[in-house]
């Protein structure tokens, strides 16, 4: 048979990122607002002579930067440590319960009204009880609380994916005789992929606080809450915000990651049309 | 005599209680022959998709009896019966073209080999060889009908559901996919049962175009294209388009579907005998 209408040249169907698409603009525009609001506060804290307990300029927070650099770093993969294994266990029983919640409707009613508790409190507030069950001396109560506030998110994404099957595709599924297992290994699990990037997106941020926030209350020294504490502690008030910066960066990391990861398994989920 | 490919009696199909219920299909009885190609033609909610779909066995009749090849309706789904195409492509967006076409077979266990020949067959087949490894997203909605409709003849069925599967195609490209339809009936014997809103492509296809109405939907009249002569032999050439019995059998269809006496609305001037 012959072909009239695609002679075009075949199309370059290699998978990309919808990244290309960013414009120059998107990106330029908030770095001239972080660069003069940066301008700003160092102008402010300079000509109104502002205590650094106030507020450190942000030259001084740079200096504490540079000169502790690798105690930021190490404290960092300390936390970014607790808050990526946190997200993965979480991540884990997450899209499994969402999974259990989605076959059978009872566990999903019965999960519903701790999903929601756990959903409204700061699941950090947990952790100096989990520091008293594990004991102060390990990570362990740290990674429990990342991964549970990973875990909310996931699990009630997740579970909103699952129902997003298309009728049509169901039909087709039907119309083939696909036993329950097919049923979830073609069209159920792809469907809500992409949902469930998006709550580990959102979830990932919520990790790094979460294993932050949890060092405030004790545990093992070396992650950057500890150090922010300490460092506040001894009014050394330039370096505590130099570990806060440290810590937007690794939260600003964690961020990307996930962001890039759930653009790439969601680059084919555009409906198609028709 | 084989058993007929789809036999439909009595068949009703109300949705809803009390004063919502709608009488989507009443008494409807139908019978397509092994090999047989028969359209579904009427106006928007005369139930045509409803009577695929019970035939396909994804709704199940008020009451009334579908058999699919002396089967039940339920038991033909289950032996893989027939292939069906949606109104809706329904392509599965995060595979690609040939991961759709191949769908059925990986389901039913075909092995990689004889799936990839296959797929590189049918590819050929709707004209999309170089799309194999373009997902739904890349393609224009006429491909992704032709993508859908490969898939559904994938397991070369003895019977193929068809549910306004080019509604969404330009004219060329129909009229060139009707002609490979014609094509692949002829060289698979097929049984078809064909959903449409358009009289030409009815006639055209068909050996016989069943007319519906709608509130409640039932089927008012039966044209058997190739009765009377009216286009001898039914002859499906492109060439067929043009003939005067063409014509005539679209004036017979066009006049059971607007309820008027034939004669009154003779088609684009051809005579009437
Ligand atoms: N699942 C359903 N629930 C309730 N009513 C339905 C359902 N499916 C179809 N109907 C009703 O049945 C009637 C027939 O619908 P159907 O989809 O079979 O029409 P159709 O002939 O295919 O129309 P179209 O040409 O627009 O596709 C309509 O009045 C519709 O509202
Ligand atoms: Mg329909």
């Amino acid at each position: 048979m012959t072909t009239v209408a695609e002679v075009s040249p075949a199309k370059d169907t290699r998978a990309r990122l919808p990244i290309a698409d960013v414009r120059w603009s998107t990106v330029l525009a908030p770095l001239v607002v972080g660069v003069l609001a940066l301008a700003a506060w160092e102008w402010l804290v300079a000509s109104f002579d502002i205590e650094p307990f106030v507020l450190p300029a942000p030259s001084a927070i740079w200096e504490q930067i540079t000169l502790n650099a690798d105690s930021i770093v190490r404290g960092a993969s300390v936390t970014g440590r607790n808050a990526l294994i946190g997200t993965l266990f979480g991540a884990v029983i997450g899209v499994g319960g969402a999974m259990l919640a989605g076959t059978f409707r009872f566990l999903d009613q019965m999960a519903a009204p701790v999903v929601a508790a756990l959903a409204v409190i700061p699941i950090v507030a947990l952790a100096p009880v989990l520091y008293s069950m594990y004991g102060a001396a390990v990570d362990t109560g740290r990674i429990i609380v990342a991964g549970l506030s990973v875990s909310i998110p996931v699990y009630l994404n997740t579970l909103r994916g699952l129902r997003q099957v298309r009728a049509v595709h169901r039909d087709l599924m039907t119309a083939y005789a696909a036993g329950p297992f097919q049923v979830i290994r073609s069209v159920t699990l792809p469907t809500a992929t992409p949902y469930v990037f998006t709550g580990l997106r959102v979830a990932s941020s919520l990790a790094v606080i979460a294993a932050l926030i949890a060092e405030y209350f004790g545990g093992p020294i070396g992650g950057l809450g500890k150090s922010i504490t300490s460092s506040a502690a001894s009014s050394n008030y330039p370096l505590a915000w130099a570990y806060v910066t440290g810590a937007i960066v690794l939260g600003l990391l964690f961020y990307v990651v996930t962001l890039l990861v759930e653009l790439w398994f969601s680059r084919h989920h555009r409906p198609a049309a028709g | 005599m084989n058993d007929p490919a789809i036999q439909a009696r009595g068949v009703h199909r109300v949705f809803g209680k009390g004063r919502k219920q709608v009488i989507a299909l009443s008494d409807v009885d139908l019978t397509v022959a092994d090999g047989e190609f028969v359209s579904l033609i009427g106006p928007s909610g005369c139930g045509k998709s409803t009577l695929l779909r019970l035939v396909a066995d994804l709704d199940a009749s008020t009451s009334g009896e579908i058999t699919v090849f002396g089967k039940t309706a339920r038991q033909a789904r289950i032996d893989q019966e027939y292939g069906i195409a949606f109104q809706q492509s329904g392509l599965l967006p995060w595979r690609t073209v040939a991961g759709n076409i191949e769908l059925p077979l990986k389901l039913h266990g075909v092995n990689a080999d004889e799936r990839r020949r296959r797929v590189a067959e049918l590819l050929e087949l709707v004209g999309l060889s170089d799309f194999a490894k373009s997902h739904p997203d890349q393609l224009s909605g006429g491909m992704q009908q032709r993508v859908a409709i490969a898939r559904a003849l994938a397991e070369s069925p003895r019977l193929l559901l068809m549910d306004e599967p080019f509604g969404a195609l330009d004219e060329i490209t129909r009229e060139r996919m009707q002609n490979e339809l014609v094509r692949i009936c002829a060289e698979t014997g097929a049984a078809v049962l064909f959903v449409t809103h358009s009289i030409p492509e009815a006639v055209f296809l068909s050996d016989r175009v069943v007319v519906m109405s709608p509130r409640p939907g039932r089927i008012t009249g039966i044209v058997d294209v190739r009765a009377d002569g009216m286009v001898p032999a039914h002859d499906r050439s492109a060439g067929a388009r043009d003939e005067e019995g063409f014509f005539r059998a679209v004036g017979e269809v066009r006049s059971l579907l607007h309820g008027t006496p034939e004669t009154a609305v003779t088609a684009r001037g051809v005579d009437t005998r």
